[in-house]
């Protein structure tokens, strides 16, 4: 009797539910799949002042925006903003995006290093399939004032900050440790015998670091949260949270890696069945002009690459990424190439395994 | 004219009946289906597929995913007995000791963490007791602990999150089973000479057995199908199967085991459940009528 | 209140005794000061109207309630802190309280089980006493599958095999139909004759409680009004209360005119003057309002007016209707000058059989079988 009520309920929650979207969509309006932060309440207002075009926001992450758009063939959202190395491997296994009409994006607005370099990492036969956005790199949090000697991502597992440091139990986490541990896991990529032997090698590290870990975040409130309440003092973070907690606790900083922080640019992809294309290229020309993008830096907390960007962002916003990169440290960040297809499985059998350690 | 009279009845219920079917049909059965052939594919290349059952056997080869469901599915186990356990007085409270307003305001009182969302109340949890939480800053100052306690990230917290989030599932079919228990016969079990433990035993769960066993197969796989609280709550161990399903279908998108694995919670859950009434010698019909 | 010492010693030694027992809820009294003994093998009815407070004296006795104050023996011995488990005594629910998840078996072998008698004996007990109540070799049956009937004797065995000092029965008949009331009244007084135990009975049906007991209570508003034989309620009632809820009677209210020892004279609301004999044990002076009570067998009906100049009491009336019901017809009879309705009882001879409807007739009682109670404020 219980269950059967339950079942009704969601059935017909389900049911309005499906009408209601369907509704929703009749409006001039632009789906937009993306991270927290990179479409503020404020740009999405001008946006709509401007154009008439509303946007409709669904935050997410790589994982998911891939699985989203895995699940409809492509549909159900605009625009969405992978980051630049998932798009190759996604694309040529699923199908899933349109490539980029580069004469509708006006190129002037970009930092052009940054859009060559993501139109070279984007391109599955011969088409280009992203534009750089928003960009930034997994470094080091630490809480300088106790635990001031983690240089290092090795550092993270130094017994004296045992039960306090926390990373995440995905990818980055381990092309991290493998550069720390002086591997060359990028070189490695297009060669799986010796991207495993690597992965193994960073998989027994890990198990062993297992006891040092406080908790494995997943959303970066979450550790902001941790960082905050001294709960953890060192941590393997996005740089911008770093930032952001440094802002009301000084001795909070974000270190660059000796071994390198590993550096990504989320971008713009279309969807393969984007139903609004032109709103699409209208909201990249929008965002990507520099008092927007410096908007979008204050929100999401990291640099975008759009040119003179950085102009309009708050003075102290750009002295702590000074701090934090100082050139040497900009010129070791290691930019993630594409990830060639089939790596991932492997990848997820590693964290499975560190996942089940004890 | 009485042949007629029966066939109309015949077509009102298979008119009737005809919205039920294709619910059944298209959002349950349907995807069933699809989820089966899925589960029966294994890439070999990108984009190309072939039909193999590896998907099932790496399920039994790979410690990680048998032993992820067995933890899973004790766990569950102990979470349902022990919600049982802890509903069973409250139940008996609400449904025998109480009258009126009272009853109907600890009815009430056992809905309350249902008027938030799941993931809030997770949260709740969460800033109670974390290292810097509440609870740890409440002992610290009452001189129960020196230094901050940290009490999320490890099983009993998973368990307590599990058993806060079953008991209203296990407090309705009780309250509604021990409502319909004649008092006298519980006194005239005290009267032929019982003490508390003999009447509870042969009078009180035989009669609420219908009860207790809907409650716990309701409560068992609404547990065994959580998400939120053992991943939230659990930490870096809590090794939970519906969250190895979420992993393999998106971070891994590897739906195919997915699929597998998803079929084969569906079909071992039953055989739990299905061993469950066995062992208590009910009848599924029993239970839900 | 007489003290008693351990060990009894007291003259009438009774099976079951209650003292001064009281109940209160809140500011409500159930039971007010209550007394009663109850010999052994003694088969005691409690008679009363609905909410008089029968079932709270018995819940009392089977320890299901704490007495506001007073206290209850068995054999002589205080058992007021005794758990209901530990009594002594058994009681049969008023809806029987038969355990539905069990077997007929199971049922009367519960308590045995409890008393620790191992499984082979009880089986024993068990088969004998399904024996005895007639129904051999249904003790695999469910209780579903038993008549009421066989219920209500299973219910009864379930607590005798226990062999009680004494059973509590409530209102056991009231859910049976009328048919099988008529039936387990005589079988439940042969199940106590068999097995020679105390009842204690409680029922608002006063037929049952005169047809098997050997002692009745009436209790009318948490008292007990009289105790005593069938008999001695039907013919000499302590209270107008008795006198109107035990059997049937015409009844009239009045003041008295004059008194002259036992014998009362008194008029009527409707100015009739009427003889009586003062009851109740109560002084009546003139001008008290008393009520009389006159069973309908007590009058006499006649036709011809002279056959009855030697009553006491004389009324001339017309016939509404016969209530012919074998030998126990009445007559519905008007009276002449006030109107006012009497229950009359036909002689068996069936002379009267054939009453035309309007038909003067002639109604006499002596004044002895009128009784004359001090009129209470409120009454049953
Ligand atoms: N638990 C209780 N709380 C308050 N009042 C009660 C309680 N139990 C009984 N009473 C009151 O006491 C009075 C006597 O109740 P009791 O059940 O003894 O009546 P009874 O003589 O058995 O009536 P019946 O023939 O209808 O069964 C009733 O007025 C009832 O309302
Ligand atoms: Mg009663």
């Amino acid at each position: 009797m219980f269950i059967k009520k339950g079942k009704l309920l969601t059935g017909i929650m389900l049911g309005t539910g499906l009408i209601l979207t369907t509704l929703q969509t009749n409006a001039e309006t632009l789906r937009l799949l993306t991270w927290g932060g990179y479409a503020p309440e404020k740009v999405v207002e001008m946006f709509k002042a401007e154009t008439g075009i509303k946007v409709e926001v669904t935050n997410s992450n790589n994982e998911e925006m891939i699985s989203k758009l895995r699940a409809t063939g492509g549909a159900g959202f605009d625009l969405a903003q992978p980051s630049q190395d998932r798009i190759a491997g996604a694309q040529s296994e699923y199908e899933i995006y349109k490539p980029i009409d580069l004469s509708k994006v006006d190129a002037s607005k970009f930092i052009t290093s940054m859009l060559e370099g993501t139109k070279k990492n984007t391109t599955v036969d011969g088409k280009v399939y992203g534009v750089p956005h928003v960009w930034g790199t997994s470094a080091l949090t630490v809480n300088t004032k106790v635990a001031p000697d983690v240089k290092d991502y090795l550092d993270l597992c130094n017994p004296k900050y045992a039960g306090k440091v926390s990373y995440r139990m995905k990818r980055p986490t381990l092309i991290a440790f493998a550069f720390a541990m002086g591997l060359d896991p990028f070189a490695a990529y297009g060669d799986t015998t010796s991207y495993k032997m690597i992965m193994d090698k960073v998989e027994a590290k890990l198990i062993e670091c297992k006891p040092n870990v406080k908790a494995y975040w997943s959303g970066g409130d979450a550790l902001i949260n941790l960082i905050r309440s001294d709960e953890v003092v060192a941590a393997m973070a996005w740089d911008g949270s770093g930032w952001k907690v440094n802002a009301e606790k000084p001795e909070v900083k974000t270190i660059a890696p000796t071994s390198g922080a590993l550096g990504w640019i989320d971008t713009f992809a279309l969807p393969k069945k984007t139903k609004a294309e032109n709103a699409a290229y209208q909201w990249i020309n929008f965002v990507m002009r520099p008092e927007i993008a410096a908007m979008i830096t204050e929100a999401a907390g990291n640099f975008t690459a759009a040119k003179d960007g950085d102009k309009f962002v708050e003075e102290s916003k750009r002295m702590r990424f000074q701090e934090t990169f100082p050139a040497a440290a900009i010129d070791n960040i290691k930019w993630y190439p594409p990830v060639p297809a089939g790596l991932e499985d492997m990848e997820g059998k590693v964290l499975d395994r560190v996942q089940a350690a004890k | 004219m009485s042949l007629s009279l029966r066939s109309a009845v015949r077509l009102n219920l298979i008119l009737l009946l005809i919205p039920v079917f294709l619910w059944l049909l298209l959002l349950i059965i349907l995807p069933h289906i699809d989820m089966l052939l899925v589960s029966t594919q294994v890439k070999v290349r990108p984009r190309v597929y072939e039909f193999s059952f590896a998907n099932y056997g790496e399920f039994f080869s790979e410690p990680l995913y048998w032993r992820t469901f067995a933890r899973t599915a004790i766990m569950s186990i102990a979470a349902t007995l022990l919600t049982l356990v802890i509903a069973f007085p409250v139940a008996y409270y609400i449904a025998k000791m109480l009258r009126g307003r009272m009853k109907s305001f600890l009815f009430l009182l056992c809905l309350v963490p249902f008027w938030v969302s799941e993931l809030v109340r997770t949260f709740g949890w969460m800033i109670l007791l974390r290292e810097s939480g509440v609870f740890s800053n409440l002992f610290q100052w009452i001189g129960f602990a020196d230094g901050p306690v940290e009490m999320l990230y490890n099983d009993a917290t998973i368990m307590v999150g599990l058993i806060y989030t079953s008991m209203l599932f296990m407090v309705v079919p009780l309250v509604t089973i021990l409502d319909s228990l004649d008092d006298s016969l519980v006194e005239a079990g005290y009267d032929l000479g019982g003490n508390a433990f003999t009447v509870l035993r042969t009078i009180i769960i035989p009669h609420a057995m219908p009860g207790i066993v809907s409650g716990c197969i309701v409560v068992f796989m609404l547990t065994l199908g959580n998400y939120l609280t053992p991943v939230l709550l659990g930490g870096k161990d809590s090794l939970w199967f519906t969250a190895q399903i979420y992993t393999q279908f998106i971070t891994r998108f590897n739906w195919e085991l997915g699929a597998a694995f998803g079929f084969l919670l569906l079909f071992l859950s039953s055989m739990i459940v299905w061993m469950g009434l066995k062992l208590s010698r009910q009848t599924l019909t029993e239970t839900m009528g | 209140m007489t003290e008693q010492g351990p060990g009894g010693g007291h003259a009438p030694s009774y099976d079951l005794e209650c003292r001064n027992l009281v109940c209160r809820f809140g500011d409500f009294v159930a039971v007010n000061d209550v007394s009663f003994g109850v010999p052994e093998g003694d088969f005691f009815s409690i008679l009363g109207p609905s909410g008089c407070g029968k079932t709270t004296i018995l819940r009392m006795m089977a320890g299901f309630l704490q007495p506001t104050s007073g206290d209850f023996l068995i054999k002589g011995k205080s058992v007021i802190d005794m758990p209901p488990n530990r009594r002594p005594i058994n009681m049969v629910f008023q809806h029987l309280a038969l355990f539905p998840m069990m077997t007929v078996a199971e049922n009367i072998a519960y308590g045995l089980l409890r008393q620790g008698i191992n499984r082979i004996d009880a089986r024993k007990k068990v088969e004998d006493a399904l024996e005895r109540i007639g129904l051999p070799g249904s003790g695999e049956k469910k209780i579903k599958q038993l008549s009421g009937g066989q219920q209500q004797r299973v219910a009864i065995a379930r607590c005798l095999v226990l062999e009680p000092a004494a059973l509590l029965l409530d209102e056991p008949l009231g859910a049976l139909d009328l048919k099988l009331r008529e039936h387990m009244k005589v079988e439940l007084k042969k199940m106590q004759d068999q097995f020679g135990t105390t009842f204690v009975y409680i029922t608002h049906d006063q037929s049952e409680a005169l047809v098997m007991s050997d002692h009745v209570a009436v209790m009318n508003q948490g008292r007990f009004e009289q105790i005593g034989t069938p008999q001695d309620l039907y013919y000499q009632p302590a209270t107008a209360f008795v006198a109107g809820f035990v059997g049937d009677t015409n009844r009239w209210q009045g003041r008295v005119e004059s008194v002259d020892r036992d014998t009362v004279k008194v008029i009527t609301q409707d100015g009739v003057q009427l003889l009586a004999t003062a009851a109740g044990g109560e002084a009546l002076s003139q001008g008290s309002q008393v009520e009389i009570f006159v069973r309908p067998e007590a009058v006499v009906i006649t036709l011809e007016s002279e056959r009855i100049t030697s009553q006491d009491n004389r009324i001339t009336g017309e016939l509404i209707s016969v209530l012919f019901n074998g030998a126990n017809s009445r007559a519905l009879i008007r009276d002449r000058h006030t109107g006012g309705e009497l229950d009359v009882a036909l002689p068996q001879t069936g002379e009267f059989s054939h009453l035309q409807r309007g038909q003067e007739v002639h109604l006499g009682w002596s004044l002895a079988h009128a009784k004359a109670f001090i009129q209470k404020e409120s009454g049953g």
